[in-house]
C-alpha cells in the first residue's frame, strides 16, 4: 500500500495557522505501512506516475527520491508566459534537483497526514490533486485554454483564505458562462467585499443554462429599475443647509414612521447646529417648542425623487411602490416645499 | 416457460413498463426475447453512441416513443467543448426511413438543428409529444415547424434549452384546428411573443395542464391567461414584476384563487418581491414549487411564503433562504422528497446556506430522498446527523462553493461525512461529492454504495487507490465523471471489463495519458475510447506520455463515430 501522499513547501506554510500540534493522530493506517514517518516531501504525482502500464507494486519508499526528481515534472503546470512551468513532454527526467528550491506556481499544502496532522485555514489545495483547486483558482492559464484575450481578476482575500496574491492572468474561457454572473453581483452590496471571484471553469458545477438565465435577471434589473433589486437598497438623503448627504438603506425600514424616526436621528444634528452659535448670523436662538416643531417636521418636508425625475411628497403611496421607485430623499424646508404639500404651505403662510 | 402462447405473455409484459424491467425480460429466453422486442413501445437509450438507429428499428418495430441522450453530463459545466456531437438528425432521418410511428421524442443534451425539427414535423403523422432538455442549435424556426405540422401534438415542453429566437411568430402556427395541447414550456425562451396568440391558443386547448411562460409575458397578459385555463395543474409564471396598475394585481390573485387544481409553481424569472403575494392563494396545495430562477427575492419574502406551503413535496430555492430560511422549509414542509438549493451570487455571505441549514431539513423532513444542496461550507458531524435522520437517500448531491474546502470545525477532510451518507443510505444511487477528501472517502463507497449507479467526483482524492475502490467495489455503477483528481494509469487501466458493464466514463484533468488510453482502446474494442485535444494542431500525434487533459469513454456497438470533430480522437 502507498503511503499518502503530501507536498509542503515553505511558501505554503506561511501563512497557514497549523493546528499541527493539536490534532489527534488519525488513524490511515489503511493506508500506510510507515506509521512513525512524518512529514515528507513527496510528490503525489510521482508515485501515480505510471507512464508505463506498470501496476504492479505502487512505488515505495525508495522511489521517493525520483519521485522528488519528477515533482516539478510531472505537475501539471499551466504555462503562463514568461513563468517558469517545466516543458511538458517525455523529458521529464531532465529537471535537477535544484528546481525543487524554485518557488512553486502555486503552492501546495499538508493534508491531513497519516500523523493527524493537518494545516488548516488558509485554503484549498489538497494535495492530493493534480492541481488543486487554489491552483485552478489562482488561474494559471494552461495551454489548454486557447482564449486569447486575457481576463485580469483580482482575487478577493475570502474567509476560506486564498494565498494573497496579486492579479493573475485567467484567459477569457476559464470565466466563460461565469462573467454574467460576476458582473450581475456588483450591485448589491455596496462598498462591502469584492463581489468578483476567480472562477475555474465548471465550478460550481452550475448548467450554464442557469448562470446566464440568471444574469440576464440582474442585468433587466439594473436596466429597468436604475439600480439592482435584492436586498439592499441605499439612497442619498440630502438636507437644506445640511454640509453633507447621508445614506439610508430603505430596505431597513417597512413603514414610513420608521423612516421618518430614523431620519430625524441622523439629521438632528444639523437641526441643532442651525439653532447653535456657529450657525449663520442673525438666526434667533431655538426656543424648546421651536425645536420641538422642526424635528416634528412641521418646518421640514420630506420629498423623494422618483424615477421620472419628480419631487414628490413622501408619504403618499403604499410603502413597497414608495421603495421601487424612490431614487433619493430629500429633507426639504417647508418654504421651498410649497410646490408639493398644502399643509407645509399653510404652515409657512401662517409663520410668515 | 412456454406453456402459454405468445398472445397472453404479450398481454402479461403489456403490464410492465419501466425499461429495467423489459430488459430483463428480455434476457430470459429467446422467445421472450423475441415477444419482448415486437411489443416494445418505449425504448431509452442513455447514450445515442451506444448504438446506431439502424439497430434500434430493427429490432423494435413497434417504437412509438424514444428517449436519447447526448453529450456527456458535464457538458453541463462548459467541461465539452464546441461540436462535440450528440446530432439528433441521424436518428429522425432513420426513423422516417424506417417508417416508425413516432409518437413521442424526450432528447437531453443534445444538438437538434431546424432541420430535424422540420422532418420530425413532417415524418410522424402521429407525434404528440416533443421534450427538449439542456438541447441546443434549434430556434424558433424550428418550433414553428413543430407548430404548424403537427396536427395531434399535445406536448411541448422545453426545459433549459439555448434557442435562438429569430423573432418570427411561432405560437401563431399552431392552428386553429390544434385543440390538443396538453402541455407547453417555453419559459427558456428569450424572446417576445405575441399574448393574445397565446391567450387564445389556451382558450382553445380544455385539455391544457401544463403551462410555462417565458420572461417577456407581463403580469396582465398572465392573469387573462390563467382565468382562461382553471384546469391548470402546472403553471410557470415568466414576469411577475410590478405593475403600476394596481387592479390588475388585484385581479390576478382572485384568478389565482379560482385555480383549485394548480399543484406546481414555478418561473419567476423577473419577480418583484410584492408580487409574490399573488401567489399566495395556491400555495396551500402546492406540491411542488420552483424559486430557484427568482433572483433578488429577501430570504425573508421567501420565508412568508414557505410558511403556506405545507404540502410541498419538490422545492428548488435559491440559498437566498438562509439556514433560518431552512429551518422553516424543516418546520412546514413535512412531506419533503426533494431538495434542491441553488447559490446566487448577489446576496452578501450571510444569507447563504451552511451545515446548519441541511441538518435542520433532514431533521424535519424524514421522507427527504434527492437533494442538490450549493454550500459554502459542511461538517463532518452534520453530514453524520443528516445521514441518521434520513436514510432514505436516493440522490445525494453536495456541492461545496469552495470545492476543497476541508471541514472547518475540524479541518479534516469530508471522508467520514461522506462515508457516513453512504453507509446509512443503502439505497443510493447517485452521488455527488465536493470538500477536502482523501481516499479513504472512496473506500466508504467502495464498501457501502451498493446501489451507486452515478458518481461525481471533483478535486478528490489522493492516488489511484481511491479510484480503484470505487471500480471494485460499485457494482452497480453505471457513470462514473471524474476532475482534476490525482488518478492515473493504473487506477484506469486495472479492471478494464469494468467499463463494458458501465455506460460511460469521463476523467478530466487527471493524470492519466495518451498510451494508457491506446491500450485500453486496445484490449476493449466495444469501447470508444475519445480524447480531446483542443490545444494541438489536428495532424500532430500526441506523444504517448503526455497527459490526457479530457477523456470520454462509453462502451458501443455502433463503433467509431462518423460525426466526431477534428479535435477528438477516438483512439
Amino acid at each position: 500500500m502507498a503511503p499518502p501522499l503530501l507536498v509542503t513547501r515553505e511558501e505554503g506554510l506561511s501563512n497557514a495557522s497549523t493546528v499541527a500540534s493539536a490534532s489527534s493522530p488519525q488513524s490511515l493506517d489503511c493506508f500506510s505501512q510507515n506509521g512513525g514517518v512524518s512529514l515528507k516531501e513527496r510528490n503525489y504525482l510521482g508515485l501515480s506516475d505510471c507512464s508505463s502500464v506498470d501496476s504492479s507494486a505502487a512505488p515505495g519508499m525508495s522511489d521517493e527520491k525520483k519521485d522528488n526528481l519528477n515533482l516539478k515534472a510531472t505537475e501539471l503546470r499551466l504555462g503562463l508566459p514568461g513563468s517558469q512551468s517545466p516543458e511538458r513532454g517525455p523529458d521529464i527526467f531532465s529537471l535537477s534537483s535544484t528546481k525543487l528550491d524554485e518557488k512553486p506556481l502555486f503552492p501546495l499544502l499538508p493534508l491531513p497526514t497519516k500523523d493527524g496532522i493537518c494545516s488548516s485555514t488558509q485554503k484549498t489545495v489538497v494535495s492530493g490533486n493534480k492541481r488543486g483547486f487554489a491552483d485552478a483558482m489562482d488561474g494559471f492559464s494552461e495551454g489548454k485554454f486557447t482564449g486569447t484575450a486575457a481576463i485580469n481578476v483580482m482575487l478577493s482575500p475570502r474567509p476560506a483564505g486564498l494565498q494573497p496574491t496579486a492579479k493573475k492572468e485567467i484567459p477569457s474561457k476559464v470565466l466563460q458562462g461565469q462573467t454574467g454572473a460576476v458582473s450581475g453581483t456588483g450591485g448589491a452590496v455596496s462598498g462591502s467585499s469584492p463581489a468578483s471571484k476567480a472562477q475555474v471553469v465548471g465550478w460550481p458545477p452550475i448548467r450554464s443554462f442557469r448562470k446566464n438565465s440568471l444574469a440576464t435577471t440582474s442585468k433587466n434589473n439594473d436596466e429597468v429599475d436604475g439600480k439592482p433589486s435584492p436586498a439592499v437598497l441605499f439612497v442619498k438623503v440630502s438636507m437644506d443647509g445640511a454640509p453633507y448627504l447621508r445614506k439610508v438603506d430603505l430596505r431597513n425600514y417597512t413603514t414610513y414612521q420608521e423612516l421618518s424616526s430614523a431620519l430625524e436621528k441622523m439629521f438632528s444634528c444639523f437641526i441643532l447646529g442651525q439653532c447653535g452659535s456657529h450657525g449663520a448670523p442673525g438666526r434667533e436662538m431655538m426656543s424648546e417648542s421651536k425645536l420641538k416643531d422642526l424635528l416634528h417636521g412641521s418646518e421640514y418636508v420630506l420629498t423623494y425623487e422618483d424615477k421620472d425625475g419628480d419631487w414628490m411628497l413622501v408619504g403618499d403611496v403604499p410603502w413597497e411602490m414608495f421603495i421601487d421607485t424612490c431614487k433619493r430623499l430629500k429633507i426639504m424646508k417647508g418654504s421651498d416645499a410649497i410646490g408639493l404639500a398644502p399643509r407645509a404651505v399653510e404652515k409657512s403662510r401662517s409663520r410668515s | 416457460m412456454n406453456y402459454f402462447p405468445d398472445e397472453v405473455i404479450e398481454h402479461i409484459f403489456e403490464y410492465v413498463g419501466s425499461h429495467r424491467d423489459r430488459n430483463a425480460l428480455s434476457l430470459v429466453c429467446r422467445s421472450w426475447y423475441r415477444i419482448e422486442r415486437c411489443t416494445r413501445e418505449k425504448v431509452f437509450i442513455g447514450n445515442c453512441y451506444s448504438i446506431t438507429p439502424e439497430r434500434l428499428i430493427q429490432r423494435f418495430p413497434s417504437l412509438k416513443s424514444l428517449t436519447l441522450k447526448g453529450k456527456p453530463h458535464f457538458a453541463d459545466f462548459s467541461l465539452v467543448p464546441h461540436g462535440w456531437g450528440g446530432f439528433v438528425y441521424p436518428w429522425i432521418e432513420a426513423l422516417a426511413k424506417g417508417k416508425v410511428g413516432l409518437e413521442e421524442l424526450r432528447l437531453k443534451r443534445m444538438v437538434v438543428s431546424d432541420e430535424s425539427l422540420e422532418l420530425l414535423s413532417r415524418a410522424f403523422p402521429n407525434f404528440k409529444s416533443l421534450v427538449l432538455v439542456s438541447c441546443e442549435e434549434f430556434t424558433t424556426d424550428g418550433l414553428a415547424a413543430i407548430a404548424a405540422n403537427c396536427k395531434r401534438l399535445r406536448e411541448l415542453d422545453l426545459q433549459e434549452n439555448e434557442v435562438d429566437d429569430h423573432k418570427g411568430q411561432w405560437l401563431s402556427c399552431f392552428p386553429d384546428s390544434c385543440t390538443s395541447l396538453v402541455s407547453l414550456n417555453f419559459a427558456c425562451l428569450k424572446g417576445e411573443i405575441n399574448t393574445g396568440v397565446l391567450e387564445r391558443l389556451v382558450a382553445r386547448s380544455p385539455n391544457l395542464k401544463s403551462l410555462r411562460l417565458n420572461r417577456s409575458v407581463p403580469l396582465d397578459a398572465l392573469q387573462r391567461i390563467v382565468a382562461r385555463a382553471p384546469q391548470l395543474v402546472d403553471l410557470g409564471v415568466g414576469s411577475l414584476v410590478h405593475d403600476p396598475a394596481m387592479e390588475t394585481f388585484a385581479k390576478l390573485m382572485t384568478t389565482m384563487n379560482k385555480c383549485k387544481s394548480i399543484t406546481s409553481l414555478s418561473g419567476f424569472l423577473e419577480v418583484t418581491p410584492r408580487c409574490l403575494t399573488a401567489m399566495y392563494p395556491i400555495l396551500p396545495k402546492l406540491t411542488s414549487l420552483n424559486l430557484s430562477y427568482a433572483a433578488g427575492i429577501p430570504g425573508s419574502d421567501l420565508i412568508k411564503l414557505i410558511r403556506h406551503c405545507k404540502k410541498l413535496q419538490r422545492l428548488w430555492i435559491m440559498d437566498s433562504i438562509g439556514d433560518k430560511g431552512l429551518g422553516v422549509v424543516a418546520n412546514t414542509c413535512k412531506e419533503l422528497q426533494e431538495l434542491r438549493v441553488f447559490p446566487s451570487d448577489n446576496i452578501g455571505q450571510h444569507a447563504a446556506v451552511t451545515e446548519k441549514g441541511l441538518v435542520a431539513i433532514s431533521m424535519g423532513c424524514p421522507k427527504l430522498h434527492s437533494l442538490l444542496y450549493f454550500c459554502h461550507q459542511m461538517t463532518n458531524a452534520a453530514l453524520i446527523t443528516v445521514a441518521k435522520n434520513c436514510p432514505n437517500f436516493i440522490r445525494f448531491r453536495l456541492a461545496i462553493l469552495d470545492a476543497t474546502k476541508p471541514d472547518p470545525d475540524t479541518n479534516q477532510p469530508l471522508d467520514e461525512g461522506f462515508g457516513a451518507i453512504v453507509q446509512s443510505c443503502r439505497r443510493l444511487r447517485r452521488l455527488s461529492l465536493s470538500g477536502q477528501l482523501t481516499d479513504k472517502v472512496f473506500l466508504y463507497i467502495g464498501m457501502y454504495a451498493e446501489q451507486l449507479e452515478m458518481l461525481s467526483i471533483a478535486f478528490a482524492g489522493e492516488s489511484d487507490k481511491g479510484m480503484l475502490y470505487v471500480l471494485n467495489g460499485c457494482k452497480k455503477l453505471r457513470k462514473l465523471e471524474i476532475r482534476d483528481c490525482p488518478f492515473g494509469n493504473t487506477a484506469l487501466l486495472t479492471d478494464v471489463g469494468k467499463y463494458e458493464t458501465m455506460r460511460s466514463l469521463w476523467m478530466s484533468s487527471c493524470e492519466v495519458t495518451v498510451g494508457a488510453c491506446k491500450v485500453l482502446a486496445m484490449k476493449m474494442p466495444r469501447l470508444n475510447v475519445e480524447i480531446f485535444n483542443e490545444n494541438e494542431p489536428a495532424d500532430c500525434e500526441p506523444d504517448d506520455v503526455q497527459k490526457v487533459e479530457k477523456m470520454y469513454l462509453y462502451r458501443t456497438l455502433a463503433g467509431k463515430r462518423k460525426d466526431a470533430p477534428e479535435y477528438v480522437w477516438t483512439l
